[in-house]
């Protein structure tokens, strides 16, 4: 298996308490929490975590893009895979991923993806994504195309990575007369894309489609979710008459390990608890904005009057505490053993080939997660690489 | 007064079917919902057609009317009614009666032809920004938020909240939901174009607003008064966004009064 390292980068010095006069950590938390002085230091702490990665066996990092939250400082994540393309010389670096919809010409994301390809010498994943809810609250883009957009904005981008320029793309949302990337993209025919997601199944029939068997990530989900939506794209393959490859199939999870299950869960509580808690709070209305999802999604969710009652995540009464998110199999936190063992399980179930583990969320501090970072390295990740 | 039952039809405009509300006898009126659409015949509508034939479509993607996938914009929905009105638009056309986002549609009708329109009642209507005085953020409002901004009176307010939509019902709202931000995510709720055409409008128009209209202030009353260039503008008082439901005898005799003053 393949393991590679991946940090949100959240501010980690949100005043938590005051932000909770706030709607949500995301779109309308205002700017005056973030204090430049600490947030560049978080920058640093990161960027070095991450560069980290290479002398510890990983083997690659993961950036990703979130806009206007405390939740994740990576609006242009690009910028931070081309700060660890310095850090680095073999190990991949995966932006997992770029919001396509979100952006008026997508041939920015194409462009800036060849570039990197290029720098790298083919050491990029190119992750695509529709970004979540609220950033169509915070971008203004029209949630009602969002899946238009994102599939014609796929079609494009890969068209310009793999057929000779310059062409013009006569498009529903996207109309260009000169399609002609400089650079080209160095990998081909064109930089892996990876489709990272919480799962449905028309993002799995459409990833695990044989003219793309795109990697699939599973993100934040319960230990079930990720088995369903590992098994749902085995399955899928299968009806397209094909076997998955455990290259096609990943798994994101926060992780933290220590000496005792004790220890480990007292070092992480707070800073497991503040991300599922207080960064990543959002209420439906974010998080589901009209044509995000599917009538017939939003539909089950409305008819189901226990999800009504739920104002989306991280609402006052539905606090998770670290044993609720333990249990749930949603964080990997204890022993070296515990760890291996649960992603073992995952493995023997699915045969995934990717792990992708967050050594560093919520407020968790340097100093615990350098401690992290080395244990997971040296006890847990050797043993998954080597599982087969 | 007497009650009129209205009778539920489809009529069609091109290969699109459309649910029709219809009742009353009289000078024709053409009332454009918002984006709540219509759930039942109210005593404004029943009020409104003890003196007029009053239509009351559901807009395409709202209600029981069918979506078609070529309607992706204001522009386009204003281009269908167009094409409606000139298949049932009676002798002497309509009077056009929009509200909120209805009223929005109704400016870039008669902006685009009023071949059709005898005469133009806003109410409570988007379409236009008015720099520095924003409109509240209706998709970011829960549905208690949303219902507190909506309609003046508490009690009102309370009876709304404890209301069970029927699944039927709660498929409808999501339709509607769905097609409003189709409609109306981006720009939000306006049009930057419209304003500089509207003295293209030459039928009668009037203005009416909700003195407290929590998602549209009623400074927006003054702005669409001076661009349609009319003086018939009337802000109603202990009332928010839904004139039509908060002040139905009010709001009908408005447009009654109107109505007649400027029967052809």
């Amino acid at each position: 298996m393949k393991v590679l390292n991946f940090t949100l980068m959240p501010y980690r010095s949100m005043d938590v308490p005051a932000s909770k006069e706030h709607r949500s950590a995301w779109v309308v938390l205002p700017n005056t929490f973030y204090d430049p002085e600490k947030g560049a230091h978080d920058y640093e702490s990161y960027i070095d975590l991450l560069a980290q990665s290479e002398p510890l066996g990983f083997d690659g990092v993961c950036v990703n893009e979130h806009h206007q939250t405390a939740y994740g400082l990576m609006p242009a994540p690009n910028l931070i895979a081309s700060a660890l393309i310095q850090r680095t010389k073999k190990i991949k670096i995966a932006i997992l991923g770029r919001a396509l919809p979100l952006v008026n010409n997508p041939i920015n994301i194409a462009e800036e993806f060849a570039m990197l390809d290029n720098m790298s010498r083919g050491r990029i994943i190119a992750g695509f994504v529709r970004g979540i809810g609220a950033e169509y609250h915070s971008t203004t883009v029209n949630p009602y195309y969002s899946h238009e957009r994102f599939h014609e904005a796929h079609d494009l981008i890969v068209k310009a990575w793999t057929q000779p320029g310059p062409f013009p793309w006569e498009g529903e949302h996207y109309n260009l007369n000169y399609v002609n990337l400089w650079p080209r993209v160095y990998q081909q025919p064109h930089p892996p894309i990876w489709i990272p997601s919480q799962g449905s199944i028309e993002t799995i029939e459409w990833a695990a489609d044989p003219s793309r068997k795109y990697p699939f990530l599973v993100t934040f989900s319960a230990r079930e979710a990720v088995l369903k939506n590992l098994l749902a794209y085995k399955d899928q393959t299968q009806k397209y008459g094909y076997e998955a490859q455990p290259s096609q199939l990943g798994w994101a999870a926060p992780v933290y390990v220590a000496e005792t299950l004790e220890k480990a869960m007292s070092e992480s509580r707070s800073a497991i608890e503040a991300l599922f808690n207080d960064y990543l709070t959002l209420p439906m209305e974010m998080l589901l904005p009209p044509g995000y999802t599917s009538v017939e999604s939003l539909k089950k969710i409305i008819a189901t009057k226990k999800a009504i009652g739920r104002a989306g995540f991280g609402g006052p009464n539905q606090r998770q505490s670290l044993e609720r998110l333990m249990e749930l199999g949603t964080v990997l936190v204890g022993t070296p053993e515990s760890i291996l063992n649960q992603v073992e399980q995952v493995k023997e179930k699915t045969n995934l080939g990717n792990f992708v583990s967050m050594l560093q969320f919520g407020t968790l501090n340097n100093e615990l997660t350098q401690r992290n970072q080395a244990m997971f390295a040296s006890e847990v990740m050797p043993k998954i690489q080597k599982m087969q | 007064m007497t009650d009129t039952s209205n009778t539920n039809n489809t009529c069609r405009v091109g290969n699109v079917n459309l649910h029709l509300r219809r009742a009353g006898r009289g000078s024709p009126i053409l009332f454009l919902h918002g984006a709540g659409g219509i759930s039942e015949w109210t005593p404004f509508f029943n009020d409104l057609s003890q003196t007029h034939d009053v239509w009351a479509p559901d807009h395409p993607g709202f209600g029981l009317s069918e979506d078609p996938s070529f309607i992706k914009s204001m522009s386009d929905l204003a281009m269908f009614y167009l094409d409606f009105m000139d298949t049932y638009a009676p002798k002497g056309g309509f009077h056009l009666v929009g509200h909120s986002i209805g009223g929005w549609l109704a400016a870039e009708i008669a902006t685009r032809n009023t071949q059709h329109i005898r005469s133009l009642s806003l109410i409570s209507s988007a379409g236009l920004r008015l720099e520095g005085v924003p409109m509240g953020d209706v998709f970011m409002w829960n549905a208690e938020e949303a219902v507190k901004k909506l309609i003046f009176d508490p009690n009102v307010q309370e009876k709304r909240l404890n209301a069970q939509p029927t699944p039927e019902e709660a498929e409808i709202i999501v339709r509607n939901k769905f097609t409003f931000a189709k409609l109306a995510w981006y720009p939000r709720l306006f049009n930057p174009e419209l304003k500089k055409w509207l003295h293209r409008i030459k039928v009668p128009t009037q203005v009416i607003w909700g003195e407290h209209d929590g998602l549209i202030p009623k400074e927006y009353a003054k702005l669409w008064a001076n661009a349609l260039n009319t003086n018939t503008c009337t802000v109603l008082s202990q009332c928010s966004h839904s004139p039509a439901n908060e002040k139905p005898a009010e709001t009908a005799q408005l447009i009654k009064t109107f109505l007649g003053k400027h029967a052809e």
